[in-house]
């Protein structure tokens, strides 16, 4: 294996990780502040994609579909919160996994009819459709790299929001305390919402994202809010520092393990064996490195200050 | 000599000394027992649901030891089903599809995966439980889906149903529900065993009051590691059942909805009950099989079917059979109920009704005398003109004419 095959797999591992980023800030927003499973989290991210194609097909550009998509799940996100999720809040963790798993079946379920169940695809925007040289005879896809750089501007972005606005103090507070917050005088209905439609529209974002370079199907979703959870149980529940730092973890060492775990096994078993083996380890990376992970420290890597 | 008379007073008296919920339990055998003579009548496809259901039935009850006695949520616990199914079929795909070797490779196989994921499992509670089994159910989708050799995506189809002793009793669809059927009542007795004895108690104390337990000298981890082994290992058996009943198996079995179907099953049936769990199964089918019928997406319909059962059937079919028989649910109490509701919504209906009527007084009140007048007025003006009704349109237009070639005349003043 050449040196500049693994760094083009190592860009798509991080690539990869910034998507599951963009998923799991969602997931680890909503459940460090609500103390709520979204399952439906998801479908928030298949929706993302989904809008996008229909808005290209609607305008023509991918840039005014990405322009509206993304409010359109930000308002998909607050009208779930107020109809259905809203009143979950108070119930146990069974319920709210329960109650979501139905809103997966059915909304993944929508989408079949409304788009039906055939994969759709949308075009690469003319602007980042080329590809840049990064080493000599190695070229590298400019709009892999436009998503790694809109997955670390977010990432930024949403560290300055949670650690330097009073929204992201407030957050911080309804993390360790949401209860005091409340008796503070917060409104925690309003900053319940908030926190549920910013992270619905970041899955929305990761989905736009994606819509060109994957194909658009009902149940896309689910794969990565597994991962998605994966993650955040790595990284620590409720600690978006520690959903990046897994993220990429993550993204990193699934995207290597498929692409060299095979080759690496034939250096010790014959062949056969190695072909066989090598898909079901690779795809067993993660779950491994979830296993070891909690094994050490049962509440992540950077579990979030204040909670047991 | 009275033996019969004697044998049903004695039956009488064993049933009035059941529980409830063991008389739920006895006629549901009962109905389960008469179904394969209802699928005589009925036709075969009755047969065919009866046998997923019980199968899946043992599922639930396995799902439900850790759910509703440990407290634990698994949402993996479909890999079980998966690995049993699994188990057989590599067996019998290799020529060894005998029970002797076919269902404890499915059971222990089972067993030794649940150990070995939950003793990093166990170690955790609450979401973090939930989300690792879901991971390692997913895990076992994938390394299912990358076994290649026995079939890979597509999944392996078994040469044919477990042998037993070598004859192939089990083609028979009756045996087979039979067999099914008689493994359901064995783990639903030995749930029943396991749940009332030292350790089932120690395991919900541990739900009820973990630290309270841990100073009386319980350690959780053994318990709930043992109860999670003990689940796992009556799901193998429930795998190696649904496998052999379509001769097939596919990593479609272990699909993390598929360990969501089972979740629901439990909690559609009741938690915390002994039968809600088999009803749960029963139900879930019939629903399946139902709103399949009526469409293609019937997941659209059951999805927020499930989200209502969340958000208002709290104890599921359990717990409105017990909400009825506790007489909070009576008939009776359903009619005064539903009179409050009648009285006060009606009474609200009649205010507002009343009120709008008011207002419509008012306002017409105000209205019909100036109606009245005003056309009093232009009677008595209409006999003082003393006109006919041509003489009348006749001015009509004139005034008409008047005013328009005024108003013209005034503009070209401008």
């Amino acid at each position: 294996m050449s040196t500049s095959l693994v760094l083009v797999q190592l860009f798509n591992g991080l690539q990869f990780g910034v998507l599951l980023f963009l998923v799991a800030a969602g997931l680890t927003l909503v459940f460090g502040v609500m103390d709520f499973i979204n399952l439906a989290h998801g479908v928030q991210y298949m929706l993302g994609a989904y809008l996008a194609v229909a808005f290209y097909h609607l305008t023509g550009s991918f840039f005014a579909a990405a322009a509206l998509a993304l409010p359109a799940s930000l308002l998909f996100g607050l009208v779930l919160e107020v109809v259905v999720l809203r009143h979950l809040y108070a119930r146990d963790h069974l319920s709210q996994v329960l109650a979501t798993f139905g809103l997966i079946l059915s909304l993944n379920q929508g989408v079949k009819i409304v788009w039906g169940a055939a994969p759709l695809n949308m075009g690469m925007p003319e602007l980042l459709s080329g590809s840049v040289p990064l080493m000599e005879g190695l070229r590298y896809p400019v709009y892999r790299f436009a998503i790694l750089g809109v997955g670390l501007v977010v990432a930024g972005g949403l560290y300055l929001f949670v650690n330097h606005t009073r929204v992201g103090m407030l957050v911080r507070a309804g993390a360790s305390n949401a209860a005091m917050i409340s008796a503070l005088g917060v409104d925690i209905k309003r900053l319940f919402a908030i926190v549920f439609g910013f992270g619905a529209m970041l899955a929305g974002l990761a989905g736009v994202m994606v819509a060109p370079i994957l194909s658009v199907e009902p149940g896309m979703g689910d794969q990565v809010l597994i991962l998605a959870f994966v993650v955040i149980v790595i990284g620590g529940i409720g600690s978006i520092r520690g959903a990046c730092v897994a993220a990429l973890l993550v993204g990193v060492i699934d995207t290597l393990g498929r692409s060299f775990i095979t080759d690496a096994l034939r250096l010790v078993l014959p062949p056969s064996p190695a072909r066989v083996i090598g898909p079901a380890v690779a795809s067993m990376g993660i779950y491994l490195l979830m296993a070891a992970v909690l094994a050490l420290r049962p509440s992540g890597l950077f579990p979030a200050k204040g909670r047991a | 000599m009275l033996a019969p008379a004697r044998i049903a007073s004695r039956a009488a008296a064993q049933w009035q000394a059941l529980l409830f919920e063991e008389r739920v339990a006895a006629g549901l055998f009962l109905a389960m027992v008469l179904l394969p003579v209802g699928a005589q009548v009925l036709g075969g496809y009755l047969l065919f649901v009866g046998e997923r259901a019980v199968i899946l039935a043992i599922a639930a009850l396995s799902l439900e030891l850790l759910i509703g006695v440990g407290g634990l949520i698994s949402f993996g616990h479909a890999a079980f089903l998966g690995i049993g199914a699994y188990a057989a079929g590599i067996l019998a795909s290799h020529g060894y599809g005998t029970l002797i070797l076919a269902l404890p490779a499915a059971v222990l196989g089972c067993a030794l995966f649940a150990l070995l994921t939950g003793s990093i499992a166990v170690r955790t509670r609450g979401v973090y439980f939930i989300m690792i089994t879901l991971a390692f159910g997913q895990m076992a989708f994938f390394v299912a889906t990358s076994l290649a050799p026995y079939g890979g995506d597509d999944g392996l189809t078994w040469p044919t149903r477990t042998l037993i002793f070598g004859t192939h009793v089990l083609k028979s669809e009756t045996v087979f529900y039979y067999v099914a059927l008689a493994c359901l009542g064995g783990v639903y007795v030995l749930m029943g065993r396991l749940v009332a004895s030292r350790f089932g108690r120690a395991l919900r104390g541990l739900t009820d009051n973990q630290r309270r337990m841990e100073a009386i000298g319980f350690a959780p981890y053994p318990y709930r590691l043992a109860a999670y082994v003990m689940a796992g290992a009556a799901c193998g058996l429930a795998g190696f059942l649904l496998g052999n009943q379509v001769e097939f198996v596919s990593p479609a079995y272990m699909h993390w909805q598929r360990s969501g179907e089972l979740i629901l099953m439990v909690l559609l049936g009741g938690s915390g009950t002994r039968y809600g769990p088999i009803v749960g199964a029963m139900t879930y089918l019939l629903l399946e099989e139902t709103l399949a019928r009526l469409t293609e997406h019937w997941k659209v319909i059951l999805g927020p079917l499930l989200v209502v059962l969340v958000l208002f059937g709290r104890g599921g079919i359990a717990g409105i059979i017990e909400r009825w028989r506790l007489g909070e649910l009576s008939l009776a109490r359903l009619w005064v109920a539903s009179a409050a509701t009648a009285r006060i919504q009606g009474g609200r209906l009649l205010r507002g009704l009343r009120w709008t009527k008011a207002m419509a007084a008012r306002a017409l009140g105000r209205a019909i005398p100036r109606l009245k007048a005003s056309a009093a007025d232009f009677s008595t003006r209409w006999r003082r003109c003393n006109m006919t009704v041509g003489e009348a349109v006749v001015s009509l237009v004139l005034v008409v004419d008047r005013s328009i070639s005024g108003a013209i005349a005034r503009w070209r003043r401008r």
